[in-house]
């Protein structure tokens, strides 16, 4: 056995966690499972980083995978469990699309992704190459519990998930952006959740809820 | 090996394993619920205080309800019959079973298929409020668990090329990657919850309780008595043990006997009984922990069961 096969084995494990913790954010309704499975999201990507650094001898990509433990890891979950213990009531009670029809959707999405991602994956014969479709079907169920989901957190959630899905393509594609393209995508997607927690924060404290279905009035 | 090569020890194997799974599947059960009673800080029944139900019931006389047919007296029989059947086939032992041609996982799963199926036209003949409510409930979960298992199965089939049981245990002993790999990972999630779903244990269905509303596999044996009683319930645990040893030989293939040989089969056999005991005490301890799904959140576990199938799936299609 091969170094070479071993982190190819590695690379489809953690891109395939990737895509199962986006899958499992649509399944869980409690915001607590929803948020670990974001966080485990943010472990499997760093990962990802760290296996491709090892195997292409980057040690940029390194640094990379230690700032993506630092923020999609730790930081933004972090961020959102204060948010969770702020409303306990932030759970997915009464979805838009109820959780079987929107597993069955992810798997549609899944499907989709696999065929729209085909002709990459064909030009290119690459471990890291086939391994696109992963990556661009967490985009689109990011999008779909963005559409799905009533609750500010689960919204959250589902705009990272997409954040994380256009990571791993991109890490997966280019075998690494250059850290400082990364750095900056990173740090702003920090300062958007960091924003969003101040506007539910302040949603909290004047609704008494998380729900975006109760915003639906202008007031001066 | 052709028909004419089948030696003595593969016919044994085949023998060996339905009678240890004859013997063994109510002392299983009887397992599970002293683990579990223990767990919970009770004594319990002793292990073998399911075959002394069994022999009891055994020994009582026959009664069926007035406007039943036929039917519900042959539906125990079919039920223990084609479990015992799946046994047969089941690569438990060794890896080059006598009946090397039946024994493929999409036969396998329709032939337990049939005995839920048998069982829950049985509860319908009844005539009973509760039969009926019981063989819907059942229909209902077995038509959303059926999907979920033959899809995972093809993703454990996708690597070898093959859906025949031996081929899948042997290509996974062969290639120790393949145990980690994503779809595998990904596959043996959906067949534990399908697992669950289809044998009635927590979350899905809880076999301790008479609860009218929450109850699916005791609403279809409620009519049955005596010797009867005794085969739904030594299938319905015959069932979960050919499934826990489908599980552990698909999983974690170590130990089956890959040769002929008298020392082999006899390591085999105590590996597979330590390892369905293990997986048994497993689920058990499991069950202490988690309470019963409403019966319209179960579409939700099972609906969950179906994409994981179908993420090992396409994995194994990115992956080849």
């Amino acid at each position: 056995m091969t170094n070479h096969s071993v982190a190819a084995a590695l690379l489809a494990l953690t891109s395939g966690t990737v895509l199962l913790c986006a899958a499992l954010a649509l399944w869980r309704r409690a915001a607590r499972g929803i948020v670990s499975a974001l966080r485990v999201q943010g472990y499997a990507l760093a990962a990802t980083a760290a296996v491709l650094g090892v195997q292409l001898h980057e040690p940029l990509l390194l640094v990379t995978s230690g700032l993506l433990v630092a923020v999609k890891g730790v930081a933004i979950p972090m961020l959102f469990g204060r948010l969770v213990r702020l409303d306990p009531a932030s759970s997915e009670t009464d979805p838009v699309v109820n959780v079987p029809a929107s597993l069955v959707a992810a798997v549609v999405l899944t499907l989709v992704a696999f065929v729209a991602t085909r002709p990459i994956v064909e030009s290119v014969r690459g471990v890291p190459i086939t391994l696109v479709p992963f990556g661009f079907a967490t985009v689109l169920i990011g999008f779909f519990v963005l559409v799905a989901r009533r609750k500010a957190v689960s919204q959250m959630v589902g705009l990272l998930l997409v954040d994380n899905g256009i990571g791993l393509v991109a890490l997966l594609l280019t075998t690494g952006v250059p850290l400082l393209i990364e750095l900056g995508g990173t740090l702003d997607v920090l300062l958007v959740v960091v924003v969003l927690r101040v506007l539910v924060t302040r949603m909290h404290a004047q609704l008494g809820v998380l729900d975006l279905d109760s915003l639906q009035e202008l007031r001066d | 090996m052709n028909a004419a090569g089948i030696s003595v020890w593969q016919i044994g194997s085949v023998a060996v394993q339905v009678a240890l799974c004859v013997v063994g599947a109510p002392l299983l059960v009887g397992l599970m619920r002293t683990v579990r009673c223990r767990l919970e800080g009770r004594v319990g029944p002793p292990v073998r205080q399911t075959w002394r139900d069994l022999r009891k019931l055994l020994a009582k006389q026959r009664t069926q309800p007035e406007q039943s047919s036929f039917f519900f007296a042959v539906a125990p029989v079919v039920l223990v019959a084609t479990t015992i059947v799946v046994i047969a086939f089941t690569p438990m032992v060794t890896t080059r079973t006598a009946l090397l041609g039946g024994s493929d996982l999409f036969a396998i799963v329709f032939l337990l298929l049939l005995g839920s199926v048998s069982l829950a036209l049985a509860a319908l003949d009844t005539g009973t409020a509760f039969g009926g409510m019981g063989s819907s409930r059942l229909m209902a979960i077995v038509a959303l668990a059926e999907p979920a298992l033959l899809v995972a199965i093809l993703a454990l089939a996708a690597p070898v090329h093959s859906s025949s049981l031996p081929v899948i245990v042997a290509g996974s002993l062969h290639h120790p990657m393949w145990l980690a790999t994503p779809q595998r990972l990904l596959a043996f999630g959906a067949f534990v919850i399908v697992i669950l779903a289809e044998s009635g244990r927590l979350p899905v269905d809880n076999p301790a309780t008479h609860l009218e509303l929450t109850m699916i596999h005791e609403a279809l044996m409620l009519e049955y008595s005596g010797p009867d009683l005794a085969f739904v319930v030594l299938g319905e645990s015959l069932r979960l043990t050919v499934l826990l040893a489908l599980l552990s030989n698909l999983f974690f293939p170590w130990g089956i006997a890959t040769a002929l040989t008298g020392v082999s089969f006899v390591v085999a056999i105590a590996v597979l009984a330590a390892k369905v005991a293990l997986l048994a005490v497993a689920v058990a301890a499991g069950e202490v922990a988690v309470a019963k799904l409403r019966l319209f959140r179960v579409p939700e576990l099972l609906a969950g069961a179906f994409v994981l199938s179908v993420l090992a799936v396409l994995s194994a299609l990115v992956i080849a």
